[in-house]
């Protein structure tokens, strides 16, 4: 556990671990944004079907993800119903027409295709980007990470901040268990069985140590990166970046060609919906 | 040259700052029985970062910690959320000139207006700003999302008001004035 | 003589917040070529005067300067921070703050990034310095994956790489392993040599730095400088000694033996000193003394059977590990960086778990007690005090174990005053926390685990980094515990001057079990055991051995004879 970083980068010897991480984060954030603009049932089941057939060739193993997916399922299940109680009859009044599947127009719980055909499409915008991020975040060596950010355009302070997240990390983590575990010895009640007010004191306990050590950390850590002369010029360069190859390009144009299709159905629905039932 | 150093600073702060976010998110999170929402214990050390650091640290950290948090626990981010999250540590950084913890006392003023102020960025954020972000993003029903954004301003403003108010008194306590310390033999 | 590359003059500081200068009046002149190591007591502004060489000061630290500092060639007020770092390479006290790469490369190759070198030249450069520090394996490493001594290297090269002419290690054994101490420096003295360089080394282990050749000792004292000239005089005078510092051993068994220190040549280098006549005063000493027999503790407290554990299991790092701890006994737990004593720990408290094996203590099983259970019991204390102290002020720190088991406010009352009392913090009670010094809070995480009244305690590197006063007040008080209160102490530590000086038996741990498992003074003249678990030949086993004497008798009447002179001291 400890020694995996957020969940398991691994270089499993494909063409995905050997395309540069500024293409792939291009790709994955211009696949996000299109995928969270559009409700084109057909444009989301195809980049789904396409990010899958992807996902098969990362050779990532199912085991690897199988939590986060489970994760994934509950949270969608809870927003769908969530949805659903709250407003049921929301299909309806995006598509304009109803088709009942139970119940009556008068009735505040009924079921409507159009309501299933809505949450399904909401369905499909809460998973169809994981596919995408679980190859993003498990062929990208997370040294690449920062130098990547810095290339599409992100000044390179900002980038080091999040090669130093991930640089501590595992750290503060092992920290947290240590202190947590060590006010426990001194008869702190952390398990699930005590009273909400109890854990939240129980949680400060451990916090301050936590936090007070970070801060003295931040300390020692901008002295250090002071004296190795961090932040003299205006760029740095970056010993894991990775040059562009025939592969990034292509890639690239893939996805533009893809978000390019995605902008010309908004064209073709004439808005963000794609509506079967207007016929 | 005392910028040159400042700046470092903000870097590492930020980095750090959102590794104990990342941590804290996952692991000290006490979930309310609303989805999606929980007492949220790094928005009070949001609250102190904010006051020592300034808001580019506190904004950033918190961007950074809750995208990597989202990446890892549900496979990708809730932009939306996301964002509002670094913009409320933005606005928290706002504070540190006023609060000018680094030396000096805490006193009740100060916290009061403190706290008035994060009630009110929580409320701009969460009910405001998230919540049209989910409709015209995500277009999701607006009851649902502001059901959603309602409880998550009550929660985080009350994880603020309880832990962050906590932290920044801790905290200045162990800040000395200039000159102050002597050797008491 | 060339003209100095560092060079003090009638120079002060005080910090921003403090209301005196930290360093008073400073002189001094450092030459190219010199190995310096600079001494003295906790707090006395070595790490101060550090921070004036490398530009941190004024740069981080605001405050008032008087005087001048110029290194090679340019003051202080007249060159960044960036131009200095050029000129001078620090190696931090902590390599864990210090390491900021993900990986080793990126580390090593940290400074280059930040001038923009190009890749290929940063690949090469890196590649050399990892050869030169035989770091090429573990390149690719997190800094997870690494043990203590490794970081200290890759902290080396991330500064090496710079080729700055001088060098400035802040405590840089504090937490290495003795033969991994002895290899940085070694380390240290070649590069010195082969790249000429100016090396100016921070450290309380004044014996293990001694191993190498040094120029100068500097020694400091509040602010100033009280001595400053070549070892040897500084020895021959016996300063350390009276300044408060610790000597190193075969000073202290040639002073037991009578010898006269005038007569000695070469007092600061072991392997070189001749002194007329010293075969026979020695064996003349050794004879003299009787050694007594130990006290033999039989009562079992602790029972490990067949432990076994591994983050991974499949690569087990405790491996069948059995051994019995009796009551009253004070143990010392040895043994390589990374071989997994804190490990062991964590299995004893409950902090983990194991994959098999049993434990017992006081002749119950501890598999089904909690971390709490277990702790009224067994005491751990880890080696940061930061990751401990979690009240404010001192009272309610120490009390907060025992107003959460319910215990009623008088008895807390008295309890927690006499805890304090016994560990010398009553008068700080009302104090916050963090107005104390590292090893004042280190007490008070002692004194939170005194309170609950456990049977034993297991300390974690309870001297790492602290002076000799400190050091001699935190072992007598634990001595005093183990004595008085029949509490066994276990203690962790890679100082081999403690193990010897204040325990009677020593575990050494290593490939997952235990290699040996004897009275200090054996396993210290055991030359198989000392390669096998990384651990140093004292000076006191190559003086023996140089003179015809059996090291083992030798070591241990010199230790016998330490006590008695130490338990002199205290009843005067
Ligand atoms: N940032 C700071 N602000 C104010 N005072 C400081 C600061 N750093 C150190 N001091 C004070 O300066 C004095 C000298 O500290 P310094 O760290 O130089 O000691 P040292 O000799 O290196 O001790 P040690 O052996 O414990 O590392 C101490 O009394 C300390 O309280
Ligand atoms: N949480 C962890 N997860 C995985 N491996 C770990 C973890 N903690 C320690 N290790 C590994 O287990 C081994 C033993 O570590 P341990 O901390 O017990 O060593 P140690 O003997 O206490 O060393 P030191 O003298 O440096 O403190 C090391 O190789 C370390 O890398
Ligand atoms: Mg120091
Ligand atoms: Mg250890």
């Amino acid at each position: 556990m400890q020694h995996q970083l957020l969940i398991g980068y691994d270089d499993r010897h494909t063409f995905l671990n050997r395309l540069s991480g500024s293409t792939k984060l291009l790709c994955f954030v211009g696949l996000s944004i299109i995928g969270m603009m559009t409700y084109d049932t057909r444009y989301l089941l195809a980049i789904m079907a396409l990010s899958l057939v992807v996902f098969r060739f990362s050779k990532i193993k199912y085991r690897d993800v199988s939590f986060v997916l489970s994760v994934i399922v509950g949270f969608s299940v809870l927003n769908l119903v969530m949805v659903y109680v709250f407003a049921p009859h929301y299909g309806v009044s995006i598509y304009g027409t109803e088709h009942l599947l139970l119940g009556t127009s008068d009735h505040y719980f009924n079921l409507t295709v159009e309501q299933l055909f809505y949450e399904f499409n909401l369905l499909l915008k809460y998973t169809f980007a994981v596919p995408l991020a679980l190859i993003f975040l498990m062929t990208t060596n997370p040294s690449e990470f920062a130098a990547s950010l810095n290339k599409i355009g992100i000044s390179y302070r900002i980038s080091y901040s999040v090669a130093i997240a991930l640089r501590y990390i595992p750290d503060v983590q092992a920290d947290y268990r240590t202190i947590s575990l060590a006010q426990q010895a001194r008869g702190f009640e952390m398990s699930k069985k005590a009273h909400l007010l109890t854990r939240v004191r129980g949680g400060l306990q451990i916090l301050l140590p936590l936090i007070f050590s970070s801060l003295d950390r931040i300390e020692t850590i901008s002295q250090a990166m002071e004296l190795r002369r961090f932040g003299k010029g205006k760029k740095r360069s970056w010993y894991m970046a990775q040059r562009f190859k025939r592969n990034d390009y292509l890639a690239l144009a893939i996805v533009a060609v893809l978000i390019l299709i995605g902008i010309a159905l908004f064209k073709v629905n004439g808005g963000r919906f794609w509506n079967p039932f207007k016929a | 040259m005392q910028k040159q150093s400042s700046s470092i600073r903000t870097v590492v702060a930020t980095g750090i700052g959102a590794a104990v976010i990342f941590v804290l998110m996952k692991f000290v999170a006490i979930p309310t029985g609303v989805p999606n929402t929980q007492v949220n214990v790094a928005m009070g050390f949001l609250a102190l970062l904010g006051a020592i650091f300034g808001p580019v640290a506190a904004g950033l950290a918190v961007f950074i910690g809750h995208a990597l948090n989202d990446f890892v626990t549900y496979g990708s981010p809730w932009w939306t959320w996301v964002i509002v999250d670094g913009l409320i540590g933005f606005a928290f950084g706002l504070a540190h000139k006023r609060l000018n913890i680094q030396n000096g006392k805490l006193g009740t003023a100060k916290l009061v207006w403190f706290n008035i102020y994060q009630i009110v960025v929580n409320f701009i954020g969460w009910v405001l700003l998230a919540p049209t972000g989910d409709i015209i993003i995500y277009h999701e029903p607006a009851n649902k999302v502001f059901i959603q954004g309602i409880v998550t301003w009550i929660t985080d403003s009350i994880s603020v008001a309880i832990i962050g108010t906590i932290l920044l008194v801790l905290y200045a306590r162990t800040r000395t004035k200039g000159g102050s310390l002597t050797k008491e033999r | 003589m060339s003209a100095p590359i560092i060079s003090f003059k009638d120079f002060s500081f005080q910090y921003h917040s403090q209301s005196e200068p930290t360093l008073r009046h400073i002189n001094l002149d450092i030459y190219p070529g010199e190995k310096v190591l600079i001494a003295g007591p906790s707090g006395c502004g070595k790490s101060t005067l550090g921070r004036c060489l490398n530009g941190l000061i004024p740069q981080s630290f605001p405050g008032k300067l008087t005087g001048s500092v110029t290194v090679a060639g340019t003051e202080m007020r007249a060159s960044s921070i960036f131009d200095r770092s050029l000129a001078v390479g620090t190696v931090l006290q902590d390599p864990d703050s210090q390491f900021v790469g993900l990986t080793v490369a990126e580390d090593v190759a940290f400074s280059l990034e930040n001038d923009q070198q190009p890749q290929a030249a940063m690949k090469a450069a890196t590649a050399k310095w990892a050869r030169t520090l035989d770091l090429t394996e573990l390149l690719s490493h997190r800094p997870q994956e690494l043990s203590g001594g490794q970081k200290q290297r890759v902290a080396m090269a991330g500064v090496l790489i710079d080729n700055s002419k001088i060098l400035l290690f802040d405590e840089p054994l504090a937490s290495l392993d003795p033969a991994s101490g002895k290899a940085s420096m070694a380390l240290v003295e070649q590069l010195t040599r082969s790249d000429n360089l100016t090396v100016i080394i921070i450290e309380h282990r004044i014996e293990d730095v001694l191993q190498q050749p040094i120029d100068r000792l500097v020694v400091m004292q509040d602010g100033q400088i009280v001595a400053n000239d070549r070892p040897e005089t500084i020895l021959r005078q016996s300063l350390l000694a009276q300044l408060g510092l610790r000597e190193p051993l075969y000073l202290s068994a040639l002073k037991f033996a009578g010898v006269p220190l005038d007569s000695c040549r070469h007092l600061d280098r072991l392997p070189e000193l001749t002194v007329p006549n010293l075969t026979a005063q020695l064996q003349r000493w050794t004879n003299g003394v009787q050694l007594k027999q130990p006290v033999r503790h039989d009562e079992a407290l602790l029972t490990i059977e067949h432990l076994q554990f591994g983050y991974d299991p499949d690569r087990p790092i405790i491996n069948d590990l059995s051994v019995t701890l009796n009551r009253g006994e004070m143990i010392s737990l040895v043994g390589q960086n990374g071989t997994g004593k804190s490990t062991l720990n964590n299995l004893i408290t409950g902090f983990l778990t194991p994959q098999a094996g049993t434990m017992r203590f006081n002749g119950h099983p501890l598999a089904g007690q909690s971390v709490k259970e277990r702790a009224d019991q067994i005491g751990y204390i880890l080696q940061d005090p930061n990751q401990m102290l979690s009240k404010t002020m001192i009272f309610d720190e120490v009390a907060a174990g025992l107003v959460l088991r319910g215990v009623d406010e008088v008895t807390i009352e008295q309890r927690v005053n006499r805890v304090l009392k016994v560990c010398g913090l009553y008068e700080f009670r009302h104090w916050p926390t963090a107005a104390l010094s590292f090893g004042q809070k280190k007490r008070v995480t002692i004194a939170a685990i005194l309170v609950m009244q456990p049977a034993m305690l297991i300390l974690d590197e309870p001297t790492a980094g602290q002076d000799l006063k400190h050091y001699t007040e935190m072992m007598r008080f634990l001595t005093q515990l183990n004595r008085e209160q029949q509490i066994t102490i276990m203690l962790i530590t890679h100082d081999m001057h403690l193990m010897l000086e204040y325990t009677d038996r020593t575990i050494v741990l290593g490939n997952g079990g235990i290699l040996m498992d004897a009275a200090p003074a054996d396993v210290l003249t055991n030359a198989t055991i000392i390669e096998q678990a990384s651990l140093a030949k004292t000076s006191l086993y190559q003086l023996a051995e140089a003179h015809h004497i059996d090291p083992t008798e030798f070591v241990a009447k010199f230790v016998q004879t330490d006590r008695e002179a130490r338990k002199c001291n205290t009843n005067s």
